[in-house]
């Protein structure tokens, strides 16, 4: 009955966060339908894609996630209105900048996955996990991680070098 | 240091399958902050929240992680336990390892991985969690049922009957829906007028409902107990307080020739219509589109021949307000149609029976119209074409309906035993007429089913031929109809008089755009959803909602009825209580950092942010800020993720809780 394995070199940590009402209920029904998909993936529940913060997902990436997932509810259907259509001006202006940063876009999906399509979370789930797989762990971030430790002294030079070089 | 207790549950075996459970909750007891953990069979089982209890006091614990299922299946079953147990329920919290892990991973190790690290996130969410104290809100005991077919008039009786008001919102000139065109129903052939109209008339005569019909919902503000909702009453061209319903103008109007939407398109009205005899209110509208008056300007004819001058060429559409507690969503089902559809639709038409242009092709409604008395024949059975009495019938059942080619693949659910009706009420009628029934599938589930479809197969003589039909043309006066029957194995054609299509229930036209007023989820057909399939089957996720009728998916009378009473018991029982506890889960403004920018105030979807001016004791204004009404407050945290100084949060989400799961990745 179980299928023959894949060993892969490296398996991708994926986070998604999704919001309640919609994408959380699709994955819930992927679950009762018994469908099957990578089990790389994390989820962090959010009362509506309105609460998510970039800063998380900026967070994400530097504690490890080698792709991210945001998922809601299909514009015009948020729960509560308009959430989803503030996350989505939000996000465009945070892709942006992730783009400039030097981040691979191609490992941050948004996707709307409603309440009834548990089949389309499985898709989209098992499409970012292999899509991620092949580009390879996540590197810039976890670097920035361990380099910018800062020593909480303030009068250092390097601080008081960086301080000289903007005013 | 935290005190937490983690309970993994094995559910049976749904959970321990694939997940090993004792592997978790050892895994669990490993980290810092955990003082107790184990697993167990059935968690939510009796002994199983009792277990959770006992730990709880004997651990003297600080914080609860239930390892199970959903929460949306049992957050709060849990919480209340670990209330009784002492701990505020906002302390306890659910990891789901069923629907989102042993579930969907077939292999142990990765499953108990990934379970093992749900856990780890979420007690990390507990040991930030804060307690949280309930919100009490006050509960309109009024409701507002949208939708006036048997599925709005019984729960809207039910509610009215129970000694609350009912605000009844219907799109059409009158209630009645499609039970009113329908001729006589099964299983029991009684007279679908007569058991209908009286509960239409009980509707307009009740003291506690309030009925606007040729009505639109406009706007839905507010929540559960506290709805205020916009009810764009459309201008019906007559003054409802003065019209007596004589009907003169009807008989006067000159425009008579406008095929009637009641009848299906085959009989003929006026400008100025009720859409039939019996409707409720017996209170004429003008159908503006066709008036000649509203077109050119001249004619104005019922205005003067109307008695009481009842007749408002001027009349604009009204707004109108009304709080109410609940809702219930009844809007029914619309029938498919076989014409070809625009290029991007998702459903498809049926180019290979004509597109709909053979006018002796009909679908089922025109049938129930065709044979019952009040309908445009007198209860005849005569084609369209040439009004002839046809002596051959052929009847299709599922036309659009478990046709995923189409754009379908659900059961109409209602055709099977609406066809057997058809072919009795046919040989009712025309004795020496023969029916054909092309079927998949004949069935008939529910009481009383199974022995009336015998009925029209052994005693009425209907020919039930299993197989599909492939092409339809006209020839000369006849209809050429091709198929197989699969039983037989060989192909089948029969010249026809009349084709009767048993076409897919489809969800009501503007249902996606109601649901987005309401906010409330629907399936990719339209087809309202329910807050869980078997134990939730007539509320809707959204608190305060309800769901009744067809407007769900494909339902008959008696389930219909037995829904819109559910939903109407639902109602009673959020009315039986004048305080409401909610949901404490709001946002809260930290006055000392707000700058008062106002930008959480920009985005709150409820308008829930206000202003507020803080001022010193000389009554000097030092700063304004930005504070959040509770009670209107929905809790989606788009003001927090907003706010550029980080002044305002969202209790049970708050940014340390969310950190804390990132930082256990
Ligand atoms: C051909 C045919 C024959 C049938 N025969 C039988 C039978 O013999 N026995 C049986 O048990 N069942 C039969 N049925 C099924 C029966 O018609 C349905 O079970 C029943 O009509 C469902 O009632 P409802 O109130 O949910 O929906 P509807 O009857 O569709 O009523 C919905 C109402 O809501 C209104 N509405 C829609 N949208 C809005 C809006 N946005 N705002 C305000 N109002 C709105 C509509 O105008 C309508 O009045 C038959 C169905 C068909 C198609
Ligand atoms: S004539 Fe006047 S009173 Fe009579 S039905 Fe028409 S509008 Fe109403
Ligand atoms: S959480 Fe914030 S944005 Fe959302 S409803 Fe409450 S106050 Fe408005
Ligand atoms: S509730 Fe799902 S996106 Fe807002």
């Amino acid at each position: 009955m179980h299928a023959e394995k894949l060993q892969h070199d490296f398996e991708p940590k994926i986070v998604a966060f999704v919001c309640t009402w919609c994408t959380y209920a699709g994955a819930d029904l992927a679950g009762t339908s018994r469908m099957q998909y990578p089990a790389n993936v994390r989820v962090l529940k959010f009362p509506c894609t309105g609460r998510i913060d970039p800063v998380f997902i900026l967070r994400a990436f530097q504690k490890g996630a080698d792709g991210v997932l945001v998922s809601g509810c299909h514009p015009g259907d948020c729960h509560y209105m308009a959430g989803n259509f503030h996350a989505r001006r939000r996000f465009a202006a945070f892709r942006a900048l992730l783009g400039f940063v030097g981040v691979d876009l191609e490992r941050l999906q948004f996707s709307w996955v409603s309440a009834a399509e548990g089949g389309k979370w499985v898709e989209v789930v098992t499409e970012l996990t292999e899509k991620v797989r092949a580009m390879g762990p996540m590197k810039e971030f976890k670097a920035l991680e361990d380099e910018e430790q800062w020593s909480g002294a303030l009068n250092t030079p390097e601080l008081r070098e960086a301080f000289e070089s903007i005013t | 240091m935290s005190r937490i207790g983690v309970f993994v549950c094995h559910c049976g075996e749904n959970i321990s399958r694939t997940v090993d459970v004792e592997r978790v909750a050892k895994e669990a007891g490993d980290i810092p902050g955990v003082a107790f953990s184990c697993d167990y069979k059935y968690m939510c089982s009796d002994p199983g929240q009792n277990l959770l209890k006992k730990a709880v006091a004997d651990n003297n614990l600080d914080g609860v992680l239930v390892a199970a299922c959903s929460p949306r299946m049992h957050e709060k079953t849990f919480r209340k336990a670990a209330s009784a147990a002492g701990l505020n329920p906002y302390l306890c919290e659910m990891g789901n390892i069923r629907e989102h892990c042993s579930w969907v991973h077939e292999d142990r190790e990765e499953a108990t991985a990934k379970a093992s690290d749900i856990v780890k996130l979420m007690v990390e969410r507990v040991k930030k969690g804060k307690s949280l104290a309930p919100i009490t809100v006050p509960v309109t005991k009024k409701a507002l049922v949208i939708g006036g077919g048997i599925a709005g008039i019984q729960a809207a009786l039910d509610i009215a009957d129970a000694g609350h008001q009912v605000v009844m919102v219907e799109r059409e000139p009158s209630i009645g829906g499609h039970m009113a065109q329908l001729s006589e129903t099964f299983p029991t052939l009684d007279c679908s007028q007569c058991i209908m109209t009286p509960k239409m008339v009980d509707v307009a005569n009740h003291p506690n409902i309030t009925l606007y019909t040729f009505a639109e919902i406009e706007k839905v503000e507010g929540y559960i107990g506290n709805f205020q909702v916009t009810v764009r009453k459309k201008a019906r061209s007559v003054d409802e307080s003065k019209c007596t319903g004589c009907g003169v103008c009807m008989t006067k109007c000159p425009k008579k020739k406008i095929p009637n939407e009641f009848d299906q398109g085959h009989g003929m009205r006026t400008a100025i219509y009720v859409p039939f005899p019996q409707a409720v209110p017996n209170t004429p509208v003008i159908d503006r589109q066709n008036c000649t008056m509203f077109q050119s300007g001249k004619c104005g004819v019922c205005q003067k021949v109307c008695g009481p001058g009842a007749v408002d060429f001027e009349q604009q559409d009204t707004l109108i307000v009304e709080p109410v507690g609940a809702i219930v969503v009844a809007t029914g089902f619309k029938l498919y149609s076989i014409e070809r559809q625009p290029e991007d639709s998702p459903i498809q038409g049926y180019g290979e029976f004509g597109y709909g242009t053979i006018p002796d092709i009909i679908d089922g409604m025109t049938f129930e119209r065709l044979a019952s008395a009040s309908g445009p024949t007198g209860g005849k059975i005569l084609r369209p074409s040439d009004g002839k009495e046809p002596k051959q019938v052929v009847f299709i059942q599922c036309v659009g309906s478990r046709a995923r080619e189409k754009g379908i693949s659900y059961c109409s659910k209602v055709c099977c035993m609406y066809t057997a009706k058809h072919t009795m009420l046919y040989h009712h009628k025309v004795h020496d007429g023969q029916a054909y029934v092309f079927y998949m599938d004949a069935r008939t589930p529910g009481k009383g089913y199974d022995e009336f479809w015998r009925r029209a197969v052994e005693e009425e003589e209907a020919v039930y031929i299993r197989g599909m039909v492939s092409r339809m043309y006209q020839r000369g006066d006849k209809i050429v109809v091709m198929g197989s029957d699969t039983l037989v194995g060989v192909q089948v054609e029969i010249e026809a008089d009349l084709v009767v299509m048993a076409t897919a229930v489809q969800a009501q036209d503007g249902a996606d755009l109601l649901a987005q007023k309401l906010g409330i989820s629907y399936d990719k057909y339209n087809f309202y959803s329910e807050a869980h399939a078997k134990l939730k089957p007539v509320e809707c996720a959204t608190a305060g909602i309800y769901l009744a009728g067809a407007c769900q998916g494909p339902k008959d009378i008696p389930d219909t009825v037995s829904q819109a009473s559910a939903a109407a018991a639902k109602v009673m029982t959020l009315f039986a209580k004048d305080q409401l506890e909610r949901d404490p889960v709001v946002a809260k403004v930290n006055e000392k950092y707000c700058v008062g920018c106002l930008a959480c105030k920009k985005v709150c979807p409820y308008g829930a942010v206000e202003e507020r001016e803080i001022r010193d004791r000389q009554g000097n204004l030092v700063k304004v800020v930005a504070s959040v009404n509770p009670g209107v407050c929905g809790g989606c945290g788009t003001c927090q993720a907003t706010c550029p100084s980080k002044s305002v949060e969202l209790d049970g989400y708050t940014d340390e809780q969310i950190m804390a799961m990132i930082e256990a990745l």
